[in-house]
């Protein structure tokens, strides 16, 4: 499943739901190491155009990632009126185009660096924290029943998985050790009623346009367990892109952030339990850092990309020790 | 036996150039990020071959101080007194000088930041 899509297939693809047209201006989208974004405009007979994104899984991967469970995801999110795109196509095996689903291109910026400096978006800036605590609040009101079933995963289970997982990769994290410690003897109680929770809600997952944030992307770590996890990943210093003084994505301040999620119904978040969760999203996303070198270096994909992310694991070692140490 | 003129560092320092140079002008989208990232990392590399040795030194000598190991005389491999610290501070037999390991942990974190990217660490005030 390497190269680009097949024109003619995606067009066969997408026939049934947004109709007959031909595939024009398709194109790899940056970002997403770990999976393919393609645009695409469909041309119809009478030469209107309309835009989509094709997301896929790349290469032969190894378990079984069901997309399907994303797709209803995202329409559930649109439902309880988290801006998100809509998702028009599941890719069928018969389709030959791997495993994803077409959706509705939202035009704007994903890209966090140009999120956090381009002019265009000066305006938007001050209102993203607060834009992010009330999208927070609404993804984390849906009901897991009313879902597809998602594993649950709560704090002392990540912990638990991120300490195993070092274990397999068997290279020495004293840092992350002191981190474990750390974190084991902080995990907060685990709330009253398991909620949904996005798994990746952070700066590079939005797609932002000088009106502020137009959607969420990538439901594909959506897990049932403590919402207030998503909080602490999005101020997870990695995700400021280099403006460490604000700490929600670089563009926003806790304080903004927790009074819109509050506001709009989400539960009151005292700093321990945010210091908490920024810490386990800073294990784990070193440990992932970890994971993406391993991806290369076992041979899965060769990617100097990827064998470079294993030197940016003292980044998040650093970090880490900082919020040991009570910083951010 | 020596080699000759370059070094390994200055090899890889001609390398980096041509990719910064030659290369990034003749390449867009995701080759040329690939280039970049490509120089990234021959960056790294100059730096290990130059720096790497000293730190190494210096973090084996602290690692064994803090587990108490005679490494005088024989070469006590830094990766493996990092294992055995890993698993000590898991296990708790380090909890009566959890302070000199945080220090000693801090210390080899900065120093591995000091080749893979310079430019997160914060000011050195004693720069």
């Amino acid at each position: 499943m390497s190269g680009a899509p097949d024109p003619e297939a995606l067009a066969r693809a997408v026939a049934g739901t947004v109709g007959d047209g031909s595939v024009v201006d398709l194109r790899r989208l940056s970002g997403g190491a770990s999976r393919e974004t393609w645009s695409f405009d469909l041309v119809d007979a009478g030469g209107a155009r309309r835009g989509f994104v094709l997301r896929r899984d790349p290469g032969e991967h190894v378990g079984d990632s069901d997309r399907s469970t994303e797709y209803q995801l995202i329409q559930a999110a649109a439902a309880a009126g988290v801006a998100v795109p809509r998702v028009l196509t599941l890719l069928r095996p018969e389709d030959g185009l791997g495993r994803g689903f077409v959706m509705d291109r939202i035009e704007g910026e994903t890209i966090p660096r140009r999120i956090l400096r381009d002019d265009a978006y000066a305006d938007a800036r001050p209102r993203l924290a607060a834009q992010c605590g009330e999208i927070a609040a609404r993804i984390h009101a849906i009901a897991p029943s009313s879902l597809p079933d998602l594993p649950g995963l709560d704090a002392a289970a990540q912990i638990e998985q991120y300490r195993t997982l070092i274990d397999t990769f068997g290279e020495p994290h004293p840092a992350f050790e002191l981190g474990l410690r750390w974190l084991a003897e902080r995990v907060p109680p685990p709330p009253a009623r398991p909620e949904l929770v996005h798994g990746d809600f952070r700066n590079g997952n939005f797609i932002v346009g000088p009106d502020g944030i137009r959607a969420v992307l990538d439901w594909e770590l959506a897990h049932v367990g403590d919402p207030i996890e998503d909080l602490g990943w999005l101020c997870v210093k990695s995700w400021r892109f280099g403006v460490a003084d604000r700490l929600v994505g670089g563009f926003g301040s806790v304080p903004d952030l927790l009074a819109a999620y509050e506001g709009a119904g989400g539960r009151t978040v005292d700093e321990a339990t945010l210091r908490f969760w920024v810490g386990l999203g800073t294990l784990k996303w070193g440990v992932i850092c970890i994971g993406q070198a391993f991806t290369h270096l076992n041979g899965l994909v060769r990617s100097v990309e990827l064998a470079t992310l294993g030197r940016r694991v003292a980044e998040t070692e650093w970090d880490l020790l900082q919020i040991l140490d009570g910083g951010w | 036996m020596t080699q000759d003129r370059p070094t390994a560092a200055e090899l890889v320092r001609a390398v980096r150039e041509f990719l910064e140079g030659d290369v990034m002008a003749a390449t867009e989208g995701r080759v040329q990020f690939h280039t970049r990232v490509a120089v990234n990392a021959l960056g790294m590399i100059e730096r290990e071959l130059t720096d790497g040795p000293g730190f190494v030194a210096a973090e084996r000598e602290r690692a064994a101080a803090i587990l108490e190991h005679d490494i005088s005389g024989h070469a006590g491999d830094a990766r493996d007194l990092e294992i055995e610290l890993a698993a000590a501070i898991r296990n708790g037999s380090l909890d009566d000088r959890l302070d000199a390991v945080r220090d000693h942990v801090r210390a080899t974190v900065r120093e591995k930041l000091l080749v893979a990217n310079p430019g997160y660490l914060p000011p050195d005030p004693s720069a």
